[in-house]
C-alpha cells in the first residue's frame, strides 16, 4: 500500500520538479535514511530536491494540501537526528539550491541559497579580505540552511557568536507555501524580533530558502598558546583567570587525558600524553593587540599552575596545535567501533564537579569517556566509546548520555549547546522545561504551522512523550535530582 | 556603595496578573517610566514592577549576570564597572532610575550596538509571567544554548506586550583598556557612509561612529597598543568624547522642541531625499532627523530599500509610532502575542493595534 501511495505522490511531485529530482527508489532513498546521528534510521516516502524558491513553494502547497510531513535537510550532518525522515512524509533536500547569489564588499554581506556549504562562503569572499565567522566542526560539509536551522556554533563562538549573531536576513517558505522575510540589514526589527525564534527552530517554523550572512574582516594576526596541566580543575580555573584579565580569546579549547592521547595517536600534534588536561588558547586581531595579550595569557597560564606553556612559533605550528583538537572526534573514533557525542553546556565554574561525576558514571557504566570542552563558552562534549554490536550497549550508552545531560541541567546548564534537540534529546527536554513552557513552544509552532507538518516529532516533546519519559525514569530507581522542583 | 536591594515580589505579581486575567482588565507594566514615551500611548492599570530587585547570580569570570528586572540600570552598571565589565550594547537611560526590565523590553541600544551587538544578541535567558499569571523560564545562564525555541530573545523590544519580565540573564563584556575618539571632515552623508563602511572591511577596533553637520567621528576601543596603532593608521583629529550625550540624546542636535524621527536603513544606503538636520550613527544604519517631516513619504522611501521609520518623539497623535507591518506579518505577530497573552491584558496597542 505504501508503495502505491509512494508512486502516486511521486507522479504528483513530478509535475512540479524534474523527474530526477523526485527520488522514489528504495535503493536511492537509503542515502537519506539518517543524518549524522546514524543510530536512528527511517525511510521516507520520497526525497524531493527543488532547485528554485518557486518549486519549494509549490512543493509546500502540495504537502500542506495533503497534510504530508516535511523534513527539510541540508547536508545531513546534524548530530541530533534533526533531519531524520518521517516514515509517512517527504524529505525536502535543499542541496541543489547552492548558489552564492550576491557578495557586497562595502556592506560586508553575502546572500546565499540554503544549500551553500559553510566553508564555501569564506572561500568565496577570501579575496576581499572577508570571512563568515561561525565555524562548526563540520564546516567543510554542512550547509548554511542547516546552520540556521540549528543555530550552529563552533570553536570561535565566545568572541564571534553563534549563527544567530551572524545572520542579517532570512527568506523562508511557510508551511502553507507562502514566502516570508525577516530583513534586519538595518539592524532593526519592526514589531517582534522573530529572528531568534527562527534561527535554531530545527526546521519546524519554515523552510529557509535564502540567507543573508554578515561577513567580517579576516583578522590580521592569530596566535595560539598551549597550556599543559596536571588537573582539569586548574585548566578550567585558568580560563576564568584569562577572562578576568579582560581578554576575550577567539577560542579556548580544553581536552582531557583520554582525548589528548587519542588525538596525539592520530595526528601527532606533539601533545603531552601524560597531561591531565591541555588548553589551547587562540587570540586574534591586529598584530599590536594580539602581541600585547598573548604574553599576558602565557603568564596567566603559568600562574594558574600550567606545568608547561608553548607558544606556536609560526602559522604551521599554530595549525599543528589545532590539528589535534579538530581531529578529536575521529581520533576517539579510532579507539572504539562507535562513539556517542554529548553536547551539554555548563557554567564554567562547574567544570571540575561535572567532570568528576562524569568519571564516576563512566566507571559505573563501564564505558570509556573522553572529554573535549569549548572552555570559553562552557560547551562540554563528552564522547562515550561503545560498540553497537554488543547487545544492549547502545541503550546503556544513551542512558549514560542522558545522565550526563541531566547533570548539566543540575549545575545550571543546558542539554544542548550547539547540536540541537532533534530526535535525540526529547526526553531531556521534559526535564529542562516545565509543561507550561513546553506548551508555549507548541503554541508558537502552531502560529507558523497550524497543521504541524514541518518536521513533526522533533525538538519539542509532546505531553505524552514526557509522561512516558518521566515514568521510565522513576521506574528505573530513585528519581534523579529530587531537589529539582520542575521534575 | 549601597548593595543592590534584594526584594522578590514574584509571587505578588503573579497573583495580581492572574486576578486581572480572570476579570478581563488591562495592565501597563511600569518600571521607572523612563522609556514610557517610546511607543503608542495607552490607558491601562499601571503595575509597578520596579520593586522586584536584586542580583541573583554574577560571577565575572562567567561573563554573565542574572538579575531581577526591577534593578536600576545605574546600580547594575556600577556593579559591572567595579569588576571592569559592562553591557556591550551601551544602553540609554532616558531617566536616572531606568530599570533593567525597561532596558530589555524597549530594546534600545547606544552607539556600540552596530559594532558589538544588540541587547537581543547578549540576552541569554528570561524568567517571565505570561498573561495567565504563569511563571515561565526560557534560555538560561550559559552562552551556548539551543534547547527549545529561543523565546528569551523575542522578549527584547517587545515593549511589555508579551508578559512581565521578572529576571534576565545577560552576557557582559570586559571594559576596554582604553578608548579614543577621532574626528574627520566629511561634507555629505553619502561620503561619511562610504568611508565608515570601507573602514568596516578592515580589522580596526571601531566601537562607535557618528556624523553630524559635516563632521564624522569614530571611537576606537581596545588595548593601548592596538588603539594607538589604529589611530596612527587612520589619522584624523582628536575628537569629542560625546558618546554618552549621543546615547542620551542630550547633544545640541536633539532639539527638545522639535519632532524626532528615527530612520533605520541598510547601513550603506544613500542619503534620503530631503533638506533637514540629520545625525547618522551605527555605521549608517541609524539616522535621526530633528524637525518636521512627512512621515508617510519617508516610510515609502525607506521601505523600498529595506528600511523603516519610527516617529520616535513629539510627533502628532495621528502618526503611527512604529513602521507599519505587512498584513500577513502583522497577523503572524498578533497570533504570537495571543499565545503569551490570550486575554490581551499586557500593554494593549503599545506597538501596533492588537500588539
Amino acid at each position: 500500500m505504501s508503495q502505491t501511495r509512494r508512486q502516486k505522490l511521486a507522479s504528483q511531485f513530478r509535475e512540479i520538479l524534474a523527474s530526477d529530482n523526485v527520488i522514489d527508489q528504495p535503493t536511492s532513498l537509503a542515502a537519506y535514511e539518517c543524518d549524522g546521528l546514524s543510530a536512528y534510521r527511517e525511510q521516507p516516502l520520497l526525497v524531493l530536491l527543488p532547485e528554485t524558491i518557486e518549486q519549494v513553494q509549490q512543493v509546500m502547497r502540495l504537502c500542506h494540501q495533503q497534510r504530508l510531513p516535511v523534513v527539510s535537510r541540508g547536508a545531513g550532518t546534524s548530530l541530533s537526528g534533526g533531519a531524520l525522515p518521517h516514515a509517512d512524509g517527504v524529505v525536502l533536500s535543499l542541496a541543489k539550491m547552492s548558489r552564492i547569489l550576491e557578495v557586497d564588499r562595502l556592506s560586508r554581506l553575502a546572500v546565499v541559497e540554503p544549500g551553500v556549504r559553510n566553508l564555501a562562503i569564506s572561500e568565496a569572499v577570501k579575496s576581499l579580505g572577508l570571512y563568515y565567522a561561525p565555524d562548526p566542526s563540520s564546516q567543510i560539509a554542512c550547509s548554511i540552511g542547516g546552520n540556521v536551522a540549528e543555530n550552529a556554533g563552533g570553536v570561535h563562538c565566545l568572541k564571534y557568536g553563534l549563527t544567530l549573531h551572524n545572520i542579517l536576513a532570512l527568506k523562508l517558505v511557510s508551511a502553507e507555501g507562502e514566502i516570508f522575510e525577516i530583513d534586519q540589514r538595518s539592524l532593526r526589527a519592526d514589531g517582534y524580533d522573530l529572528m531568534p525564534l527562527l534561527v535554531g527552530s530545527e526546521g519546524m517554523l519554515g523552510i529557509v530558502v535564502e540567507v543573508t550572512v554578515k561577513l567580517l574582516p579576516i583578522p590580521r594576526c592569530a596566535r595560539v598558546v598551549m597550556g599543559v596541566f596536571d588537573s582539569v580543575e586548574k585548566a578550567g580555573d585558568s580560563v576564568a583567570s584569562i577572562i578576568a584579565e579582560g581578554i576575550i580569546p577567539a577560542g579556548v579549547e580544553m581536552m582531557d587525558n583520554p582525548a589528548i592521547r587519542a588525538a596525539e595517536d592520530f595526528v601527532h600534534a606533539g601533545y603531552p600524553v601524560e597531561a591531565e588536561a591541555i588548553l589551547i588558547c587562540e587570540l586574534d586581531g591586529t598584530e599590536e593587540e594580539v602581541l600585547s595579550q598573548i604574553e599576558l595569557v602565557e603568564n596567566v597560564l603559568k600562574k594558574g599552575g600550567a606545568t608547561e606553556t608553548r607558544l606556536a612559533r609560526d602559522e604551521a605550528e599554530r595549525l599543528l596545535f589545532w590539528s589535534g583538537r579538530k581531529a578529536a572526534f575521529p581520533a576517539v573514533g579510532r579507539l572504539s567501533p562507535d562513539y556517542y557525542c554529548i553536547d551539554g553546556t555548563i557554567p564554567r565554574k562547574a567544570l571540575g564537579a561535572v567532570l568528576r561525576r562524569v568519571r564516576e558514571l563512566s566507571t559505573e557504566y563501564d564505558l570509556r569517556v573522553a572529554n573535549v570542552f569549548h572552555a570559553g563558552d562552557g560547551n562540554l562534549h563528552p564522547l562515550i566509546l561503545y560498540d553497537a554490536n554488543n547487545e544492549g550497549e547502545l541503550e546503556k550508552t544513551e542512558e549514560l548520555g542522558s545522565k550526563i545531560l541531566q547533570l548539566c541541567i543540575h549545575h545550571g546548564g543546558t542539554i544542548t549547546g550547539e547540536h540541537g534537540v532533534g530526535i535525540e534529546k526529547l526526553g531531556e527536554m521534559c526535564v529542562q522545561f516545565s509543561e507550561a513552557e513546553r506548551n508555549q513552544f507548541h503554541a508558537l509552532r502552531e502560529c507558523f504551522d497550524p497543521l504541524k507538518i514541518l518536521n513533526p516529532g522533533k525538538a519539542i516533546p509532546t505531553l505524552a512523550r514526557c509522561a512516558e519519559h518521566n515514568a521510565m525514569h522513576v521506574h528505573a530507581g530513585e528519581l534523579p535530582f529530587p531537589e529539582l522542583e520542575r521534575f | 556603595m549601597d548593595p543592590i536591594e534584594d526584594v522578590d515580589i514574584e509571587a505578588e505579581l503573579a497573583t495580581q496578573i492572574a486576578a486581572v486575567s480572570a476579570t478581563g482588565g488591562e495592565i501597563e507594566i511600569f518600571g521607572s517610566g523612563s522609556k514610557r514615551f517610546y511607543g503608542e500611548p495607552m490607558e491601562a492599570l499601571p503595575i509597578d514592577v520596579s520593586a522586584h530587585s536584586g542580583v541573583i547570580d554574577y560571577d565575572p569570570a562567567e561573563l554573565v549576570i542574572t538579575m531581577r528586572a526591577g534593578c536600576k540600570l545605574s546600580e547594575i552598571e556600577a556593579l559591572l564597572a567595579r569588576n571592569r565589565q559592562m553591557f556591550g550594547f551601551e544602553p540609554p537611560y532616558f531617566g536616572a532610575d531606568a530599570t533593567i526590565g525597561g532596558m530589555v523590553a524597549s530594546g534600545l541600544a547606544g552607539p556600540r550596538r552596530a559594532f558589538a551587538g544588540s541587547i537581543r544578541d547578549f540576552v541569554l535567558g528570561v524568567t517571565m509571567l505570561d498573561g495567565r499569571g504563569e511563571i515561565l523560564h526560557f534560555g538560561g545562564r550559559v552562552i551556548k544554548n539551543v534547547a527549545g525555541f529561543d523565546v528569551s530573545r523575542v522578549m527584547v523590544g517587545s515593549l511589555g506586550t508579551l508578559g512581565v519580565i521578572l529576571e534576565v540573564s545577560i552576557r557582559v563584556i570586559p571594559v576596554p583598556e582604553t578608548e579614543l575618539t577621532l574626528a574627520f571632515e566629511h561634507g555629505s552623508v553619502d561620503k561619511h557612509v562610504r568611508w565608515i563602511n570601507e573602514l568596516g572591511a578592515e580589522p580596526y577596533p571601531i566601537t562607535a561612529s557618528s556624523w553630524v553637520a559635516g563632521c564624522s567621528q569614530l571611537r576606537l576601543s581596545g588595548s593601548e597598543q592596538g588603539v594607538r596603532h589604529a589611530a596612527g593608521e587612520l589619522g584624523g583629529d582628536p575628537g569629542d568624547d560625546c558618546w554618552d550625550q549621543l546615547k542620551e540624546q542630550t547633544l545640541d542636535f536633539f532639539d527638545s522642541t522639535q519632532p524626532l524621527t528615527r530612520i533605520s536603513l541598510p547601513p550603506t544606503s544613500d542619503d534620503l531625499k530631503g533638506d533637514w538636520a540629520q545625525l547618522i550613527e551605527w555605521g549608517g544604519a541609524q539616522r535621526w532627523i530633528s524637525g518636521v517631516v512627512d512621515i508617510a513619504a519617508l516610510r515609502l522611501e525607506a521601505e523600498a530599500i529595506g528600511g523603516s521609520v519610527c516617529a520616535f518623539q513629539r510627533h502628532g497623535s495621528d502618526v503611527p509610532v512604529f513602521h507599519p507591518l505587512p498584513a500577513a506579518m502583522l497577523k503572524l505577530q498578533r497570533s504570537i502575542k495571543s499565545t503569551f497573552d490570550p486575554a490581551a491584558i499586557f500593554n494593549p496597542g503599545r506597538i501596533y493595534p492588537g500588539l
